[in-house]
């Protein structure tokens, strides 16, 4: 065994600003993720039929396939049909996006469902009209039902945001690939990021556990 | 205040209410009492369209609130529920389930919302409470929280749906005594109840279900004392 760290080192900080594109990359997709996914779940509960269907459909597509393809598709396909010369990292925010909307539209459902109807009926009674009885009243009970579920799902993004790395986009896992391919050193850079990658989601975890017991000061 | 003609509600092939017409006038008090699965919840529940009528109109103000044309937002504001078990909003703090409806429904400034609520909460005994959450009050003093954010919306009418039947039986009484104060305000209210003591007491009127038809609507001192069906009689052997 020749492990050789030395050599990584003047590479470290290249890998290190690895850490921001992973990390910005992961908060646009949560976040255009979670946004849609609520609007997904309130059309799978909706009265009207077309809507549900719709939205069970869309959910069915993006669990069916493969998460790469969903990325190739996108990233490859998009100038070929609309002519527009979409960036890696877009075309990485969007997939990503899409695809956790599918997942979390079917955690937010679950815990759309778990609030009391009780709670529905209390805002009705008072006069309160659908979107600030959702907004206000139902979802950020919802919310707090789901907290380790949507964590679960913010951690699995991070980790599958090393599938951008295919398409181009300068992420940690590219990174590491780009100084192996300069040194010729594989273990040391990957050995790096697995390390960055990890470090990252514990403290992702440690966040959401002060977050969840601020939320349930409440109870 | 509240007219109700040849109401009919099932769900899917069961008619829990059958063709139920009456009155409540402004001012009044109404006690609804019946056997378990008679209707009566239903009925109290239709007054604020928390159930949709199959058939049959109900009027309240005037306004037929069964009509497709009706803003049943509107209708709500104007008519207050309490519920059974409550149903405070767990996440916001008892001044905030106060505040939260006029703020939002009424477009009330969060100082006249926060003045009326505190104004209220003091009438329920509970002003000490105003920034404790839910989960800190006993039954009892949810359910008066829970008369209180009702009250916030400045209602004509209260429905009561059980108010008491969740609660430790020395709870009810606290309750029981919100409620008579708020008689005394001359506020139309319709009480679905199994206090008999508390509806001889308080009610003009009371109306018995059974089985969805309304077979009672007499005084309370006629039909404690002499029910005229002999269905209303069983049902008071039992309860008295």
């Amino acid at each position: 065994m020749n492990l050789d760290f030395g050599q990584i080192i003047p590479s470290l900080p290249f890998i290190l600003n690895g850490i921001v594109v992973t990390l910005k990359f992961t908060l646009l997709s949560a976040l255009f993720g979670f946004t849609l996914g609520t609007l997904l779940s309130l059309l799978k509960i909706s009265s009207i039929k077309p809507l549900r269907w719709f939205a069970e459909f869309y959910t069915s597509i993006f669990r069916g396939t493969p998460l790469i393809l969903q990325l190739a598709l996108v990233y490859f396909a998009t100038p070929q049909l609309i002519g527009y010369k979409i960036s890696p990292i877009e075309a990485g925010v969007l997939t990503f996006a899409l695809n956790s909307a599918a997942y979390s539209s079917e955690t937010i459902r679950a815990g759309i469902m778990a609030v009391d109807k009780g709670q529905r009926e209390a805002s009705m009674s008072l006069g309160v009209p659908y979107r600030p009885m959702m907004l206000d009243i139902i979802l950020p009970q919802a919310f707090k039902n789901i907290l380790p579920a949507l964590v679960n799902e913010s951690i699995a993004l991070l980790k599958d945001s090393a599938l951008v790395s295919t398409i181009g986009v300068l992420d940690l896992m590219r990174r590491a690939q780009v100084v192996a391919g300069q040194t010729f050193l594989y273990f040391e850079p990957l050995i790096i990021v697995g390390v960055i990658y990890y470090v990252m989601v514990m403290g992702l975890t440690q966040a959401a556990q002060v977050l969840e017991r601020r939320m349930r000061r409440s109870d | 205040m509240i007219r109700i003609e040849h109401l009919v509600k099932s769900f899917g092939p069961l008619e829990v209410l059958k063709d139920i017409s009456t009155e409540v006038g402004s001012g009044e008090v109404v006690a609804i009492i019946g056997p378990s699965g008679s209707g009566k919840s239903t009925l109290l529940r239709c007054i604020n369209l928390l159930e949709i009528p199959t058939a049959g109109h109900i009027f309240v103000d005037g306004v037929d609130i069964t009509s497709s044309k009706c803003d049943i937002l509107k209708v709500r504001q104007n008519v207050g529920m309490v519920f059974q078990h409550f149903n405070l909003f767990p996440h916001k703090t008892v001044m905030g389930n106060l505040t939260y409806a006029p703020m939002k429904v009424r477009g009330l400034s969060k100082a006249d919302a926060s003045e009326i609520a505190l104004d209220l909460l003091t009438k329920v005994g509970l002003s000490e409470k105003a920034d404790q959450y839910p989960s800190r009050l006993s039954g009892g003093q949810k359910q008066r929280v829970a008369i209180a954010r009702a009250l916030a919306m400045q209602p004509d009418v209260m429905l009561f749906d059980e108010p008491t039947s969740a609660l430790d039986p020395e709870m009810v009484k606290e309750v029981l005594d919100v409620m008579k104060g708020l008689v005394k305000t001359g506020i139309t209210m319709a009480i679905v109840t199994h206090e008999m003591g508390f509806a001889r007491e308080v009610a003009d009127r009371v109306l018995f279900l059974d089985g969805g038809y309304l077979v009672e609507d007499a005084p309370p001192d006629v039909f404690f004392s002499a029910p005229k069906s002999d269905r209303a009689q069983q049902f008071l052997e039992k309860v008295l």
